[in-house]
């Protein structure tokens, strides 16, 4: 319709007349039957009405994009690949998965919810690192393809959905809240000296989007007892809070061979983290705490 | 009144009602033993930490079965009649070609000195320091260069 209206308006005059024809006025409309007929303008001086045509500025970029449907449980995952053109998509690889899925696929599925890196739903692989969507400047080089995958070493619920069922227990069984026995002195609020507060810095932000335990190796094999580096950042925020008092049960716990000692230093956990956290220094903190007690 | 039962009823869908948590349950875990594992050796980017720390292992294990292969040897050389002495094997290595022996040499020298060196770094992390990704980097490909220039160092000797 777009490219029908130039056409319209070129013809207008003497194509609508008809259909204003009760609004006319007689006098006009003798005049125009009276009139000499004049050659219409060339088609040389004339705007031509093409069709629509992608822009020739256009930075068309491919995006590979991990699938699998459970409606469909025998056939195998595929990689789908999508193009579009980054001037009409915002920066973040979130946005692109947002225009795929308004504009061109909406069979594809994510999770996504504050587009701030403050959820932690859009974890993903992207080009080979875990992070988030929302956090990820989608690379400008059109010649690059970008790959998108679902979290590495988890069970796909569907296409970039990973199943976090595992990483949510093992989240629990470290009883992630404070525990003490005894009120505090004031009777009011269990106070905190500014030296001690310090101490959780870096630890508190922990958003639990799980991008560094599965960025780990290690988490990759032992998943169903190694805890993982996001879960030892927690532990050890409880661990090194200052009125917790069952510090040497919370230690207690992770003293086998699997939920703390699966750490080798690999170092890609802290490498990977969207919010600049130091899971492999937090862990080593408790290894330290708990050798050197 | 019968408008809105026609409408109810035909409102009404062919759902299959579940008796209790544990069918519930059970269908669940059928249907989860159908998922895939999403990819991860494969597809994760190549990169310092973890390529050391795989590295870090495959020489660790190189090098104590090499220990234990040969010492295993060592000990039943004499009852299989095997001659594994000093000086018989710095014969036969003597009587290789320049070529052979440098890449011997190098084969054995490297495991070691990428072990050595990584480990303390492992050692430095165990302590708490050096954890940090800027000095993980640094340290990681300083390990690299220093164990192969040593490496190469020790075969050419």
């Amino acid at each position: 319709m777009a490219s029908l209206r130039p056409f319209a308006t070129r013809l207008g005059p003497r194509l609508f007349r008809r259909g204003l024809a009760t609004t006319v006025e007689p006098i006009a409309g003798f005049s125009e039957a009276t009139s000499k007929s004049s050659a219409p303008i060339p088609e040389s001086k004339t705007t031509t009405v093409k069709e629509p045509s992608p822009d020739a500025d256009s930075k068309i970029k491919t995006f590979h994009i991990y699938r699998w449907n459970p409606d469909e449980p025998t056939a195998k995952p595929r990689m789908q690949s999508y193009t579009l053109d980054l001037n009409k998509t915002g920066p973040m690889m979130l946005d692109a998965l947002i225009r795929i899925k308004n504009e061109i696929d909406p069979t594809l599925t994510f999770r996504r919810s504050c587009r701030e890196g403050i959820c932690g739903s859009c974890a993903m692989n992207i080009d080979g690192v875990n992070t988030l969507a929302c956090l990820c400047r989608i690379p400008t080089e059109t010649s690059k393809e970008s790959r998108i995958y679902p979290l590495p070493h988890t069970y796909v619920v569907k296409d970039l959905v990973p199943d976090l069922t595992q990483f949510y227990k093992q989240y629990k069984s470290i009883k992630p809240y404070l525990q003490r026995d005894t009120p505090p002195p004031d009777g009011r609020e269990n106070r905190q000296s500014k030296a001690d507060r310090r101490k959780l810095d870096g630890l508190y932000e922990c958003i639990l989007c799980a991008c560094c335990s599965t960025s780990c190796p290690s988490y990759w094999w032992n998943s169903e007892e190694y805890l993982g580096p996001a879960v030892l950042l927690q532990s050890y925020r409880w661990i090194a809070d200052s009125r917790d008092e069952k510090t040497a049960q919370r230690q207690d716990a992770l003293n086998n061979s699997m939920s703390l000692y699966r750490c080798h230093t690999i170092l890609n956990c802290s490498r990977t983290c969207p919010k600049g956290l130091n899971p492999a220094l937090a862990i080593a903190e408790i290894k330290k705490s708990m050798a050197f007690t | 009144m019968l408008a809105q039962r026609i409408a109810s009823q035909s409102l009404r869908r062919p759902t299959q009602t579940i008796d209790s948590d544990e069918a519930a349950h059970q269908i669940l875990a059928k249907q989860r033993l159908n998922r895939p594992v999403s990819p991860h050796l494969g597809i994760y980017r190549p990169q310092i930490t973890w390529y050391a720390s795989a590295l870090n292992r495959i020489t660790g294990c190189v090098l104590s079965g090499g220990f234990y292969v040969f010492g295993a040897a060592y000990l039943v050389a004499p009852v299989l009649g095997w001659h594994l002495e000093s000086a018989s094997l710095a014969a036969a290595f003597a009587s290789w070609p320049v070529a052979a022996k440098f890449l011997t040499k190098l084969i054995v020298s490297f495991p070691f000195t990428f072990h050595s060196f990584n480990g303390l770094r492992h050692l430095m992390w165990d302590l708490g320091r050096g954890i940090s990704n800027k000095q993980v980097q640094v340290t990681g490909w300083t390990v690299v260069g220093l164990s192969t220039f040593t490496s190469l160092l020790l075969a050419f000797m």
